[in-house]
């Protein structure tokens, strides 16, 4: 591990986005197949197998192309692109505001995809997709803050290997990242524009129209998003990179398991109190980093 | 010297021959556009001219200006009363007479010992204010000129007074290139005083209940923003003897911190932030032109010029960080309200004080950076805001309506007008296109000074991603079957002026690291020796971002337009009971259509929830500011 | 080779069932049946689905529905119709209303008996009609796609 960790560190910024490129996807699935097999276990049942994602997504581009209009692709393709983008931007080591404001325009490409095809339960959906990017963006935009108080840069590359541990320095930021790292995931309670279970009562929300190898582009774009995010919490524990990596997947497991006891909340609910739990956690950790300074 | 009394008198003579030639006179228009293409280029040359040099004073021998600058100021005082009386309202006329006691009293008082040694001046940032007010004031009366007979066609009870019209555009012209240059107070406070009469009288355009209530809402606050200005410059020069912008600056800050105070008062009423922002939301009854000029590019810009000049005096003290909380709050809470809008005109107002809140809060964090982002802010908005207005000028007499949910599949209506309204909507939000880019500096700006306007910033931002991503979403969607293109019905002189300021909205986000070397910094490195560095890698990233989407954009849409034809197509999911692609089998055997409504979250942002949070919030601040002030 | 095998998804509709099928159905996915374990998903749209699962007998007015969720559905799909009433329209055949079994509406693969069905013959026929799914896949990519159509 830790020569790995040593080779990592020896990578040049392209090397490290082609490795991100390549390799997310792989991890991003498995987890996504171990997401699936944990929660059936929680449930009693025996699951799919863990390779299950992968098999999904196969299949999907074997199947027929069927669309509603002709453009509605062409936003989910940008989705992929800059969700990607903002990836390797994150593990090329640059800086963290600008992956998050990347990111965030491949969120409304996402959302303008839904817009795009005119249908009501699309419509709906990408309606409560918006109203959840609101409620996770600004403590997206605070734990970046929140690091370059502590560590002076935004840039990923000197956080992850800042010396001391953040997370001493940000307990708020980090709660309040997992708060809306459930929504980020696509988990319950959280998962009101689309869900992985089955019936909703919207449909599949944002993604209804979306079909065969689109969907899976959707869906692989979710495995990058997954790894930066994981990425992120990385981040908090940069200083033991061991620990680091044992505290995101233990984060994964976490969010796993809140999505198994859930139901899901009315958007009211998932709006307010994400934005409650920010102030009440995060703003108030950059407060008092500010004052100590 | 010449070329900026130029930019002063050029205009003006032009107002008057819109005011005196005929309507119907062909020549009208030639000279128009002639003027026009005027007022574009001589602030480029100004612009190309100056572009290694720094501030530079001009001397006038100006005593007879003085005197004819006094006078006109009394009789529009005296033309202020005759209007108010005559609608019999008379919070103004108490208004007028306050400000014209104080004038009168002081020229009679000190007159004869004002001393100025500079009557004009012209810094970078002077030469910004130029552009936009060239560029974008020009093509907007190019685009009046499309506009107007449509307005009258729309509304035949309103009275055809198109020469007052044009003649008040070019005046407010002529008053704002004023307001740039002046660098005595008394001048710049006479320009200031014509841009609130422009205003008000373009407001009550219509001449009805509305529009006259909502002029006259307007006119009052800028009175009382002119009265506060009138007391600061008399201040000003009892105490100090001073009566110039520069030297202003200059000054033991504890002398003049209250008469700066002031006069960012008056920025603050002039650029419609909190408490004030009420008349600008009032005038959006007035013609597209007025709104897309006056009360989103230019007039409300003079408030945040003003302020941006006179907060370094504020540098380091209570007051510059109430004005940077005033600020931080006009831009939260009019973010949250324009969620609940569906007025497209308000929703654009909301967005234009939210903007404008962030320049104030940049001023008065007044770091480098702050500064830096707060003039980017000033030329990414004016651009792109004024291009939005003039799109849902368009859009208002092509669909009948400005209401945002009557905008469904604009994008078949109003193929191209919608790609324009696209690229005015990214440069308002989307990163990383134009305001995105201050935004980020800014952000970063705020940390060091003042986490709690990041956090505000934060906030806000979110929300602002809310409103226009629901609008974007709005006029993309598309449906099955065709819809009737009304396209060919805008004029070509509206064409030409969105055109010119939709190149001009790329292209500043294009050339933004030119502007910033050449414009930004140097003005920067006068204000404080030292300029913002801007990360080189960063750049990169977003110009890689900006030419990818460039490319892949039209490249994209060519290709799922034509290329692409490995598909089937079928109709939306519709629970399986689609009559049509559009209609689905309600109960009872009906044929029902689908529609599809924007959530407006009334109940939780709605304006009679939030406007006074952000009023009694604003006012508390402004009070702190002017005890900490006055002490 | 298609990967149709290993990742089915199921859209249910119940044209006129009396929801015994239905529950049937549902009961499949439960712990103790577990179809996730072929990696079979329940989903709500056509659109996501590649087996058609039918309960009840076809009527007038499940008659439109069935052929609409039919059309938007990508190919290769197929059609399973589970219980008696799905397969014949079983004591309902006769009924003013009732047109048939599924059968009578659209090309159904797989035939699940039972009234109502039970949850083994639901999973076998399932299984069943995933290999159906796979000789279609290998059919279309011989005759290639059809060209776009509006």
């Amino acid at each position: 591990m830790n020569t790995i960790h040593e080779i990592v560190l020896n990578w040049g910024i392209f090397e490290r986005m082609l490795a991100f490129v390549l390799l997310a996807p792989l991890v991003g699935g498995l987890l996504a197949g171990i997401d699936r097999k944990v929660s059936a276990r929680f449930q009693g049942r025996y699951g799919p197998p863990v390779l299950q994602p992968f098999y999904d997504a196969f299949k999907l581009f074997q199947k027929e192309k069927i669309i509603v209009n002709k453009f509605q692709d062409f936003n989910i393709v940008l989705f992929l692109l800059f969700t990607i983008f903002s990836g390797a931007l994150f593990f090329a080591g640059a800086d963290l505001l600008l992956t998050i404001f990347s990111l965030a325009l491949a969120g409304t490409f996402f959302v303008l995809g839904g817009f795009c095809v005119g249908s009501p339960y699309s419509h709906l959906g990408a309606e409560r997709e918006i109203i959840q990017q609101v409620a996770y963006e600004p403590m997206i935009i605070l734990v970046a803050i929140g690091m370059y108080q502590v560590t002076g840069s935004f840039k990923v590359s000197v956080i992850a290997q800042y010396e001391l541990p953040l997370i001493l320095y940000l307990p708020g930021v980090f709660a309040g990242f997992l708060y809306i790292l459930t929504i980020k995931f696509r988990k319950s309670p959280f998962d009101l524009s689309m869900s992985h279970h089955a019936h909703q009562e919207i449909v599949r929300g944002l993604t209804t129209e979306f079909s065969g190898s689109t969907l899976a582009l959707i869906e692989i774009a979710h495995w990058y998003e997954n790894v930066l995010l994981l990425g992120m919490v990385y981040l908090f524990f940069g200083f033991n990179p061991w620990l680091a990596v044992f505290v995101a997947l233990a984060t994964y497991l976490f969010e796993i398991f809140i999505d198994m006891n859930y139901a899901r909340f009315k958007w009211q609910l998932t709006f307010g109190s994400s934005w409650l739990f920010t102030a009440v956690a995060g703003v108030s950790n950059i407060i008092v980093l500010s004052l100590m300074r | 010297m010449s070329v900026l009394i130029f930019l002063i008198v050029f205009p003006l003579v032009i107002s008057l021959l819109a005011l005196v030639l005929p309507r119907g006179f062909h020549i009208r228009k030639t000279i128009g556009t002639a003027a026009n293409v005027v007022l574009c280029a001589v602030p480029i040359y100004l612009l190309v001219a100056n572009l290694d040099q720094g501030p530079s004073y001009f001397r006038l021998e100006s005593g007879f200006v003085d005197i004819l600058i006094f006078l006109l100021e009394v009789l529009i005082a005296g033309y202020l009363i005759y209007l108010s009386v005559r609608a019999k309202r008379y919070l103004p006329v108490v208004l007028v007479l306050i400000q014209m006691s104080m004038m009168i009293g002081f020229e009679f008082a000190y007159g004869h010992s004002i001393q100025v040694e500079h009557a004009l001046f012209m810094d970078k940032f002077s030469i910004i204010m130029a552009l936009i007010v060239g560029i974008i004031g020009s093509a907007i009366c190019l685009y009046g000129f499309g506009y107007m007979p449509e307005y009258h066609e729309h509304h035949p009870e309103v009275k055809d007074r198109r020469n007052y019209f044009g003649f008040l555009m070019y005046l407010f012209l002529s008053a704002m290139f004023g307001i740039i240059f002046s660098n005595n107070l008394l001048w710049l406070f006479f320009f200031w005083e014509v841009t609130t009469l422009c205003s008000f009288l373009l407001i009550g355009y219509r001449d009805d209940k509305a529009s006259q209530d909502s002029a006259f809402r307007a006119l009052n606050m800028n009175l009382i923003g002119g009265v506060v200005f009138a007391f600061g410059i008399v201040y000003l020069f009892v105490t100090t003897q001073t009566m110039e912008l520069d030297k202003l600056l200059l000054l033991d800050q504890g002398t003049v911190l209250l008469p700066a105070v002031c006069f960012a008062f008056a920025g603050l009423a002039k650029s419609a932030q909190f408490p004030f922002s009420s008349w600008l939301t009032g005038a959006m009854v007035a013609p597209t032109p007025v709104s897309a000029l006056l009360h989103s590019s230019t007039m409300v810009k003079a408030g945040v010029y003003l302020i941006l000049r006179v907060s370094p005096v504020m540098d380091n003290t209570v007051a510059a960080q109430m004005l940077t909380l005033i600020g931080g709050v006009s831009f939260l809470v009019t973010a949250l309200i324009a969620i609940s809008q569906s007025n497209a005109k308000k929703v654009l107002a909301y967005s234009t004080i939210s903007n404008l809140g962030l320049i104030v809060a940049c001023a008065g964090v007044n770091t480098p950076a702050a500064v830096w982002s707060a003039l980017l802010l000033i030329i990414f908005h004016a651009v792109a805001k004024s291009l939005l207005f003039l799109c849902v000028g368009i859009i208002e007499y092509k669909l009948g309506s400005r209401d945002i949910e009557d905008m469904d599949f604009l994008i078949m209506r109003l193929p191209k007008l919608t790609a324009v309204m696209m690229i005015g909507m990214a440069g308002m939000f989307l990163a990383p296109f134009g305001m995105i880019i201050s935004k980020f500096v800014t952000l970063k700006a705020f940390i060091d000074g003042n986490p709690a306007m990041a956090i505000i910033l934060a906030y806000g931002s979110a929300a602002t991603i809310f409103f226009w991503t629901k609008w974007m979403g709005k006029i993309i969607s598309i449906r099955h079957g065709e819809a009737e293109v009304v396209e060919h019905t805008v004029s070509t002189w509206e064409w030409i002026t969105l055109g010119i300021l939709a190149v001009a909205t790329v292209a500043v986000c294009l050339a933004f690291p030119f502007i910033s070397i050449h414009v930004i910094d140097p003005y920067i490195m006068e204000l404080f020796n030292t300029a913002p560095v801007i990360d080189m890698f960063n750049v990169l990233v977003v110009f890689a971002i900006m030419f990818s989407l460039l490319i892949i954009l039209p490249l994209g849409l060519f290709y799922y337009a034509f290329i692409n034809k490995h598909y089937k197509r079928v109709g939306t999911y519709l629970g399986g009971a689609n009559v049509s692609n559009i209609t689905f089998e309600g109960a009872m055997d009906s044929t029902q259509p689908i529609q599809l409504k924007n959530y407006y979250l009334e109940k939780y942002f709605g304006e009679e929830r939030l406007f006074y949070v952000g009023v009694f919030v604003s006012l508390t601040l402004i009070f702190i500011m002017f005890g900490v002030a006055a002490i | 080779m298609g990967w149709f095998k290993r990742s089915p998804w199921v859209l249910h509709y119940n044209a006129t069932s009396c929801n015994g099928c239905d529950i049937e159905v549902i009961v499949s996915l439960t712990p103790l049946y577990d179809l996730e374990r072929f990696g079979i998903i329940n989903t709500g749209n056509p659109k996501h689905a590649d087996i058609l699962a039918v309960t009840g007998s076809v009527n007038e007015k499940s008659r439109q529905v069935l052929l609409n969720l039919y059309e938007q559905m990508p190919n290769p799909k197929v059609v399973v119709a589970v219980g008696l009433c799905a397969t014949s329209g079983c004591v309902f055949q006769d009924c003013y209303n009732v047109l048939g079994g599924v059968d009578k509406v659209l090309p159904v693969d797989v035939y699940v008996p039972g009234c109502a069905a039970r949850p083994e013959s639901i999973i076998d026929g399932i299984l069943k009609a995933c290999e159906i799914l796979e000789e279609k896949y290998s059919q279309r990519k011989k005759t290639g796609y059809p060209a776009a159509k509006e």
